[in-house]
């Protein structure tokens, strides 16, 4: 690791002025963070720990839930209120890493937390855009088995770890930031960028701003929601393929439908082909399997990972089945 | 105590008292040192010593672990993990992956169970630590620990500590209702002798126990 100064911020405006320094990051859980930290991926040179504020609310407020950026992801997985009105968000959480990594892990540093790609976190490996820019993608050629089939580029790969995003990004999430002028909200699915031609700039966030809640509107099918996560193990693994869906049914027929895959976007992947083929079809597996060819026929393999795109199509075929209470 | 067959007391006067793995491997490793000076190893003896300068960015924290309050002056580099380790000497939490993919290192904070190599130890100031030194209470196992002895819940013992305490942490939540839900809240901490069956039983009958209690 290398030196850096610590600080505890406390108040919102001391964090903001502290964490615009040049070389500053801020700290909450640290699950993320001080792992890099430690491969030198992450060199900051000033640590500002947030974990002082006071954002670390769930509650329910006019139209939905907000969500402090400071819970951890244990007790927003375990919350009644995320359970009644996001269960996706709340199943995601649960399939996310371990019972220790969610006690510590903030829903903030979840989104901000970067790629599991193991050329990223190794520096041994030269060529990565991510980590260097400019100096070319290891993975498009190398090891892609747990790479990104969908929003890929020439320039990276990689796949975007979290589940909670995800769900988030399914259910219309809209992240509040708070930077020194002021508060804005950036909608979930511009919130993570596509890696285009630069693949290290990868959140709407600007450097001093802090994500401060989230937001998920109330809606039929935010309450009627799950995750489905298919991974290489059974716990404590990042995904293959996984699905976040909601449903809102007018008796057999699909009225509206959310959906967004993880484990094989570079970004968390708002399906919206998928769920304009849904609307207004029955509840079918012949539907579901419809949808699910429609958001994949511009996914792209790079060898070792081309069967994740057949994975996907049956990821969201069981989840819809799932959720729809199984059907024919 | 029943001891295992293969062991000898010792009779030698020059060991210490009450020998740890610790002082034992630090002796040998100065001796061995001290035999085979190489010039690649540089100044054998440095090693085994504390370093005497301030740490780089020192910062204080006071850590509270076990009911024992610690003030410690700190490089903010250093993890909760090491802090126990190094500073404080409490060498049960053990560091394996150091990169929190295993659990070995999993401590309670404020009752909660966390991997301690991912975390600072310099934001922990006015958090009650619990480690495994912490669970037995005057000279008496905690239920967890003697429950993974009665049901063979280990084998190298590497991943014990983490998996006591992480055991502890998932009765308190609520999470031993059965023997699936037990693997699955355990999934945390690997264990690479396999000693899974065990570790399931260990758990299920700690829950019966007293098995989710904290000293704080």
């Amino acid at each position: 690791m290398f030196p850096f100064d610590y600080a505890h911020a406390s108040d919102i405006p001391h964090a903001i002025t502290s964490g615009s320094r040049d070389g500053a990051k801020f700290i909450a859980g640290g699950t993320n963070l001080v792992d890099l930290m430690k491969c030198t991926v992450e060199r900051p040179a000033h640590v500002v720990d947030i974990n002082g504020l006071s954002l670390s609310t769930v509650e329910a407020v006019k139209g939905g839930i907000r969500i402090g950026a400071l819970a951890r992801m244990s007790d927003v997985a375990s919350s009644a209120i995320v359970r009644e009105h996001a269960p996706a968000i709340s199943q995601a959480l649960l399939a996310s890493a371990s019972p220790q990594l969610r006690n510590a892990a903030s829903i903030g540093g979840n989104l901000m937390q970067r790629t599991r790609c193991p050329y990223f976190r190794e520096l041994t490996w030269m060529p990565c855009n991510k980590r260097n820019p400019g100096s070319g993608c290891s993975a498009i050629e190398g090891e892609n088995r747990r790479h990104a089939v969908i929003g890929t580029s020439e320039h990276c790969i990689a796949t975007h770890p979290s589940d909670l995003a995800v769900a988030v990004a399914a259910l219309d999430g809209v992240i509040t930031l708070r930077g020194a002028h002021g508060e804005r909200q950036v909608d979930a699915v511009d919130f993570h960028l596509l890696p285009d031609s630069t693949p290290h700039i990868e959140h709407a966030i600007k450097h001093g701003e802090l994500i401060t809640s989230v937001f998920i509107p109330d809606a039929p099918h935010a309450r009627h929601s799950a995750y489905l996560k298919v991974r290489d193990r059974a716990s404590y693994e990042f995904a293959l393929a996984a699905a976040a869906v909601g449903l809102e049914m007018n008796g057999s027929t699909i009225r509206s439908a959310r959906v967004a895959f993880g484990g094989i976007g570079t970004k968390p992947w708002r399906a919206k082909f998928a769920e304009a083929a849904l609307v207004g079809q029955p509840a079918t597996r012949d539907a579901f399997r419809r949808a699910a060819e429609a958001e994949l026929k511009g996914a792209r393999g790079y060898g070792q990972n081309d069967f994740k795109i057949e994975l996907a199509k049956r990821t969201l075929v069981r989840a819809l089945s799932d959720l729809a209470g199984g059907v024919a | 105590m029943t001891l295992p067959p293969c062991y000898i007391p010792p009779d030698d006067e020059d060991q210490p008292e009450d020998p740890t793995r610790r002082t034992f491997v630090i002796g040998s490793a100065a001796a061995a040192a001290a035999a085979f000076v190489s010039p690649l190893l540089g100044a054998p003896a440095a090693t085994a010593e504390k370093t005497k300068s301030p740490p780089v960015n020192a910062t204080k924290v006071t850590l509270h672990v076990n009911g024992k309050a610690h003030e410690l002056t700190l490089d903010p580099r250093t993890t909760l993990l090491d802090a126990l380790r190094e500073q404080l000497d409490l060498t049960g939490t053990k560091k394996a992956c150091d990169q929190g993919a295993c659990g070995a290192c999993t401590v309670l904070v404020d009752g909660r169970r966390v991997n301690s190599c991912l975390t600072l130890a310099v934001m922990h100031g006015g958090h009650r630590i619990t480690t495994i030194e912490g669970l037995e209470a005057n000279g008496r196992l905690h239920p967890v620990q003697a429950a993974f002895i009665r049901n063979d819940g280990f084998q190298c013992g590497y991943c014990t500590s983490g998996q006591i305490c992480s055991a502890v942490a998932l009765i308190k939540e609520g999470h031993a209702t059965s023997d699936d839900e037990i693997r699955e809240w355990m999934s945390g901490n690997i264990c690479r002798c396999g000693a899974y069956e065990g570790i399931v039983a260990a758990v299920r009958d700690a829950a019966k126990n007293g098995g989710g209690n904290v000293p704080v």
